[in-house]
């Protein structure tokens, strides 16, 4: 405890040094990074977990995309269930105002068996909680459908042919936490008025479920009973393994944001290994003191390791406090994603920041507690006594092995854990090495350069180490900014200039083959181009060659998901201009059964030409070779099929139709009238997903664009401990040139050389590293051709060169402006 | 043993310690470098004795090997031969942290630097060697040997805040504060202009007698050597009565 207390005497001093400022701010930033997105994971989890049972409207769900079998029905009344039956589908919708698409739920009586609506009356003032759900005759409507049909209670709104009675405005549904993907807006109504729809036909992407709920002991027999009797389409659900792809794909979002938020920590760990070790070279002679005075090596050791934990208590206290305040920031850009309040966070992310902490301290303060331990006692008497260093290799790998940890608990995966790891070192590398080309490459032009200049590129070579950190850090700093500033925006404008302005902007689904005529018809008198029309069959993957598709045997997601679901198949005897044949060919006019399959589900199921296929089409099923393979263009908005036919094959199996059509601003009436006259037809507004998609992106690079701007601090940090690194020799090195007769201007320049070297050669890296990555992004993932865009490495440059050069003066101002015997004194 | 293989006895002349246990013993103490052209040696087997309450000077010329000599005595630098007794103790039979702890027991220091803490105050500072000896009361000894130095009114001056003399005596009070058998100083005057430090002096002796330590400074001060009952001299690191 005396030691403690001694630390912490020592510590109050030795605050007001830069070095203890640098190393609390560094894990001030690490800590706060880490937790705002601990903190913001952690509530959306917690939303998740709680909302679980409601999710599902009942204690376990069977899904069915079929009449769910009436022997399930008959367990569930044997077991003494609450039970009650789903109907969900798209459909158009039309009122006073206008059309939309909605997502339309038909319901039993008894909806829901696990939490409550919450729902607003006429007035729209306030909402409350109601039990139960509309009765025959009525519908709830989802808030945005009031604006998008002038809708209000007391109105009536149409879906397909039945006339329904708005009653209430949804405002919150059990089964819906997130409004994510959900891009249509829900119509609750009863099953009794299904029929009076006539939206049930072939074709129609309706899902069937029971939703059941009991005793527990009821529930697991029920489970047990039901879950070998599946058959293909069907699946059950209870709240253990409620895992939508909404979870997933937050889940797997928030991984990146906590990767993200790692780049604070890596670079934290650079300013508190830069703090470290000049805090130990300042206490040398104050250890060596104490050595003399009687204190032990372990004495000296535990006076250095208490100062440096009780920094990071207060790094950690403030991370974990600012932390906390931040992820309200993220909670509210975030929150177009939620359609609940988010439940305050638990104290998990704290311990977590807490443990980040600890771990940087202990990885990276070892090395210079060492050093500081081992000074020989003799330096009281000669100052020039050579303390011995810890081998860095050995030290610091200890800090490489806890760093690394901590990335794969971050991450949550090993494997994600391992690449970040990879790709971390990689990129470190690569800036390093490209840092030092630059840095080799200055130094040597220094010949050329006026005396000041000289002297100050002449440092640059010397303090290689030193200038390289600075490099590094600083360009990842910069180039992380420059990704999401200039690049990202570069990059989206880029695609969305790459879809032609005529491109489709509406899709109309679920057209029967009997109204085909008809349909052309209507387009053909609205003055609309004659529209391409496909024919679309349902059916399910059963066999790949003789081996049984079973969802269990995927590892891959996508493939197990693909596994469970019917597919859209179309046929088609010519290869459309936006399809193209990369492996195999295109059928000849009247061969015989053949299919041609999407070149990546290919790959996801492992399929190659000459496979032979066999699908389960309403019961019954075919067998034919694939034949061909084909590469789609996915991003012009056209109708895509995973799996084509030759003609021939599916036409005997019940086919709906669906076709794309551009419509300009201000034809909205088309849509109406479209509806008006098919109300079976489903009309998808792909403008507005568009707008949605756009959105959602623009809110998840905000976020990761807060998380980033914690990097850009702990960047600011390490590039500040860099430069007090070298400080006292900087002071040293001004009074000697003082002293030598060099005028103040002649001390900024050498200094302003320096800098300004480093600063470009990092605003070199980071535009480099932006341009790279910005490449692979635009051609590998959007598929456009990135086009150098010249804005980059100039802004690269100019944040790199002016930054650094103006922080550097600011940071060595002491260096220019203390009196030479006072500097020399200082120092030594 | 050194090249020349000779041995220095030195000459007991110092009545008032006469009869007194020898505090400090140093037998064939030698010291050398490795150059990268030869072997230098600083001390050449040095042998003489220290009696308990004696005040002794080591003088020689700049680069004789003096504070060398004084480092090994105290055990901050291990000798390349020889043996050294604090107390009767074996300094170099002792680990680093043994004879940390016996320094901590019996041994002040006063250094030509001052060698205070900045990060600590004129009262922390004094603080300190008591602390890690693990003193109940170091505040309240800190304060009264701060008092017999003359700074009750600077305890909580920072070494910076002080002029050169009162942080050599805040050195002194840190020195005394433990009850040290034996006092090592490096020229405590050398950095001082002559008033400061024949002020600094004579507290040093005054501390001593009241206190009956053992002094052994180094210093090349003529007058300052004079004070002390003998001297030690050092000569291209050959060790000699004065």
């Amino acid at each position: 405890m005396k030691r403690l207390a001694l630390a912490l005497r020592m510590l109050r001093r030795n605050a007001h040094a830069g070095e203890a400022r640098v190393l609390a701010a560094a894990l001030f930033i690490a800590v706060a990074s880490v937790t705002t997105v601990g903190f913001f994971a952690d509530r959306v989890q917690a939303a998740l977990d709680r909302q679980a049972n409601e999710l599902l409207g009942g204690d376990l769900v069977v899904i069915a995309d079929h009449p769910v079998p009436p022997a399930f029905l008959e367990r569930a009344r044997e077991e003494n269930l609450a039970r009650v039956e789903t109907r969900t589908f798209p459909s158009m919708v039309s009122g006073p105002g206008g059309t939309s698409l909605a997502e339309i739920k038909a319901v039993g009586e008894g909806f829901p068996l696990r939490g409550r609506l919450r729902v607003a009356d006429e007035s729209m003032q306030g909402d409350g909680e109601i039990d139960g759900a509309p009765k025959a005759g009525r519908a709830w409507i989802a808030v945005p459908l009031v604006a998008r049909l002038s809708a209000k209670p007391g109105d009536r709104i149409n879906v397909g042919r039945a006339s329904l009675l708005v009653e209430r405005v949804i405002t919150r549904e059990p089964d819906s936490v997130l409004d994510y993907f959900g891009l249509a807006p829900r119509v609750l109504m009863n099953l009794e008025d299904l029929e009076a729809t006539q939206l049930v036909q072939v074709g129609s992407r309706i899902t069937w479920r029971l939703l059941v709920a009991g005793e527990a002991d009821a529930i697991r027999r029920f489970d047990a009973a039901v879950r070998p009797q599946l058959s293909r389409g069907e699946r059950v659900e209870s709240v253990r393994d409620a895992r939508s792809e909404v979870r997933v794909s937050l889940e797997r979002a928030q991984r990146f944001l906590g990767l993200a938020s790692l780049l604070s920590v890596i670079l934290a760990s650079v300013a508190v290994a830069l703090a470290a070790r000049r805090f130990s070279q300042r206490q040398t002679d104050g250890a060596a003191m104490m050595r003399c005075l009687g204190a032990s090596q372990a004495d000296i050791f535990a006076l250095g390791a208490w100062q440096f934990l009780a920094l990071a208590a207060i790094g950690c206290v403030a991370g974990t406090i600012a932390g906390y305040g931040a992820q309200a920031v993220l909670a509210q850009w975030l929150t177009g994603f939620f359609s609940v309040a988010l439940p305050a966070p638990g104290p998990m992310p704290a311990v977590k920041g807490a443990v980040i902490g600890l771990v940087l301290v202990l990885g990276f303060t070892l090395p210079p507690l060492l050093r500081l331990r081992g000074v020989p006692t003799l330096r009281v008497l000669r100052s020039d006594v050579p303390v011995a260093e810890p081998s860095s290799l050995v030290a610091y790998g200890l800090g490489f092995v806890a760093l690394a940890s901590l990335v794969v608990w971050q991450s949550g995966d090993l494997k994600l854990g391992a690449i970040a790891v990879g790709g971390f070192t990689v990129a470190l590398g690569v800036a390093a090495l490209a840092g030092y080309a630059l840095i080799r490459a200055v130094s040597r032009a220094r010949a050329g350069a006026a005396g000041p200049w000289r002297y100050g590129l002449a440092n640059l070579r010397r303090r290689t180490g030193a200038s390289l950190l600075q490099v590094i850090a600083l360009g990842l700093g910069i180039m992380a900014m420059l990704l999401l500033t200039l690049v990202r925006t570069d990059l989206i404008a880029k695609w969305q200039a790459s879809i032609p302005p005529d491109a489709p902007n509406r899709f109309a689904i679920n057209i029967q083959a009997d109204q085909l005529p008809e349909v052309k018809a209507f387009f053909k008198d609205l003055g609309l181009s004659n529209p391409d029309l496909y024919p679309m069959v349902r059916g399910r993957l059963v066999k790949i060659g003789e081996r049984d598709i079973r969802p269990a045997d995927f590892t891959d997601e996508r493939a197990k998901r693909l596994s469970e679901r019917e597919f859209n198949m179309s046929w088609a005897d010519r290869l459309r201009t936006d399809n193209q044949v990369v492996a195999g060919s295109w059928w000849k006019p009247g061969a015989g059964p053949e299919f041609s399959m999407e070149e990546g589900i290919a790959k996801t199921f492992n399929v190659k030409v000459g496979d032979t296929l066999t699908f389960d089409v309403a019961g019954s099923r075919f067998t034919a070779p694939v034949t061909n393979l084909r590469k789609v263009e996915w991003d012009n908005f056209k109708a895509k099929f995973f799996v084509i036919a030759s003609p021939g094959v599916l036409e005997a199996y019940p086919a709906s139709w669906m076709t794309s059509f551009h419509l300009g601003a201000g034809r909205e009436d088309v849509v109406s009238r479209l509806v008006a006259r098919f109300p079976n037809l489903s009309v998808i507004d792909l403008t507005a997903i568009m707008e949605q998609v756009k959105r959602i992106s623009d809110q998840v690079s905000r976020a990761v664009e807060f998380v980033f701007l914690f990097a850009i601090a702990a960047g600011l940090v390490v590039l500040f401990a860099a430069i007090t690194t070298t400080q006292d020799e900087r002071v040293f090195e001004g009074a000697v040139m003082r002293t030598l007769g060099a005028s103040r201007r002649q001390l900024v320049l050498t200094q302003l050389a320096e800098f300004l070297a480093i600063g470009l050669a990092a605003g070199a890296v980071a535009a480099a590293g932006a341009v790279g990555l910005a490449t692979v992004l635009s051609e590998r993932v959007l598929g456009v051709p990135y086009e150098f865009n010249w804005v980059v490495p100039v802004a690269g440059l100019l944040a790199g060169g002016l930054g650094v050069a103006f922080a550097g003066l600011l940071g060595t101002r002491k260096a220019v402006d203390s009196p030479p015997l006072a500097a020399i004194r200082a120092v030594s | 043993m050194d090249a020349t293989g000779k041995e220095h006895e030195l000459r007991q002349a110092s009545p008032p310690a006469a009869g007194q246990p020898d505090i400090v013993r140093a037998e064939g103490l030698t010291k050398q470098v490795s150059t990268p052209d030869h072997d230098l040696t600083i001390v050449k087997s040095a042998t003489f004795r220290v009696r308990a309450g004696e005040s002794v000077a080591i003088v020689g010329a700049s680069g004789s090997g003096k504070s060398t000599l004084l480092g090994l005595l105290a055990g901050l630098d291990v000798p390349t031969a020889g043996r050294v007794w604090i107390a009767g103790e074996d300094l170099f039979a002792l680990d680093e942290d043994g004879r940390a702890r016996l320094r901590g027991r019996l041994v002040g220091f006063v250094f030509q630097s001052f060698q205070l803490l900045p990060a600590l105050t004129a009262l922390e500072n004094v603080m300190l060697p008591l602390e890690l000896a693990g003193q109940d009361d170091a505040r309240a000894k800190a304060q009264a040997e701060l008092s017999r130095v003359g700074l009750a009114e600077r305890l909580g001056h920072y070494p910076r805040q002080l002029s050169g003399g009162e942080q050599q005596r805040v050195a002194l009070a840190r020195a005394f504060a433990t009850g040290p058998k034996l006092l090592f100083a490096d020229e405590p005057t050398g950095n001082l202009d002559s008033a400061t430090g024949a002020q600094v002096i004579d507290l040093l002796f005054d501390l001593n007698r009241e206190n009956g330590t053992t002094l052994v400074l180094v210093t090349h001060d003529e007058g300052l050597a004079t004070r002390c009952d003998r001297r030690i001299t050092i000569r291209a690191g050959e060790v000699s009565a004065g």
